[in-house]
């Protein structure tokens, strides 16, 4: 009986990335609730370079630090989540960080600030970066693909 | 107080990142590869949960004077609905996106697991957010409430 088992691979499917994102939002609401704060990581970070408050710097690098320790604990937990390869050569990786870093600071957040913090709050300017990167994703994937097959 | 709220948020964010797939580039890539025959929709459920789980606290808090230890809640300013910025930023990140399959937060979470990957586009990263402050725009302001 082929189809339980076929059930079942697709619960797991489903369950990691619900229950994934719902610590997500689970913890950027703890940050708005406590502290009154967007869980942006893109601001959290890039805000540190236009020389905030000292508290400003503190919460930051906390927040950062809850990243880190949960990335290494999630090393030793659940280290499937982490690639074993490489996705894409090196100096391409090297020039989507680039591309990342200064689009999230001009565009004011990410898939964590507009994505769900954002819709969260049903922000239409949010809303708008969404669908908007969403697809600038989907035509990059799609033409890189395409260079990539008829190399 | 708000430094150990930060580091608890910091850590939870992590561990759903890591469930979620998300720490996966090619789970990312799988989701824009939308025309690729191999579609992954694991983002989707990702975002999903995500968002409900925001959208209803945010229902919940939003009822409060102030945050739990804070002063004032900093919700960045709504007008316009689009501007240039928004449209320029947002492409770009989704084309970073799209050509890296990391995001900030992914990228933060594997570089602390020391993916090669993950601290090469950390390091890029970085280097865009000092270009973007270098050439001298102005971050947008959060409005105060």
């Amino acid at each position: 009986m082929r189809e339980p088992e076929a059930l079942m691979v697709e619960d797991v499917q489903i369950a990691g990335p619900l229950v994934g994102g719902i610590l997500i939002g689970l913890s950027s609401a703890w940050l708005m609730l406590m502290s009154g704060r967007v869980a942006g990581i893109s601001g959290i970070v890039g805000r540190l370079f236009h020389g905030p408050a000292r508290d400003e710097i503190r919460w930051r690098v906390a927040f950062l630090s809850g990243l880190a320790v949960g990335g290494v604990g999630l090393v030793f937990v659940l280290p499937e989540a982490f690639p074993t390869g490489a996705v894409r050569p090196v100096w391409l990786t090297a020039i989507a960080g680039v591309v990342v870093g200064f689009g999230t600071r001009l565009g004011n957040g990410c898939t964590s600030g507009h994505g769900v913090c954002g819709m969260g709050r049903l922000s239409g300017r949010s809303s708008v970066a969404v669908v908007t990167f969403m697809a600038a994703g989907i035509v990059t994937v799609l033409l890189t693909r395409m260079i990539l097959e008829s190399m | 107080m708000l430094a150990w709220v930060a580091f608890v948020a910091g850590a939870v964010f992590a561990v759903g990142l890591g469930v979620s797939g998300m720490t996966l580039p090619s789970k990312v890539i799988g989701f824009l590869d939308l025309f690729g025959g191999q579609w992954d929709p694991s983002l989707a459920f990702v975002m999903g949960g995500a968002v409900s789980v925001y959208a209803i606290a945010f229902q919940l808090i939003r009822r409060r004077s102030k945050p739990v230890i804070a002063s004032q809640f900093q919700l960045p300013n709504s007008a316009p609905l689009v501007d240039r910025r928004l449209i320029a930023g947002a492409v770009l990140f989704g084309v970073g996106w799209g050509l890296g399959g990391f995001c900030p937060g992914p990228a933060l979470v594997s570089s602390a697991a020391l993916g090669q990957s993950a601290l090469v586009f950390t390091a890029s990263m970085l280097a865009g957010m000092v270009m973007f402050r270098a050439v001298g725009v102005p971050a947008q302001n959060s409005v105060e409430k």
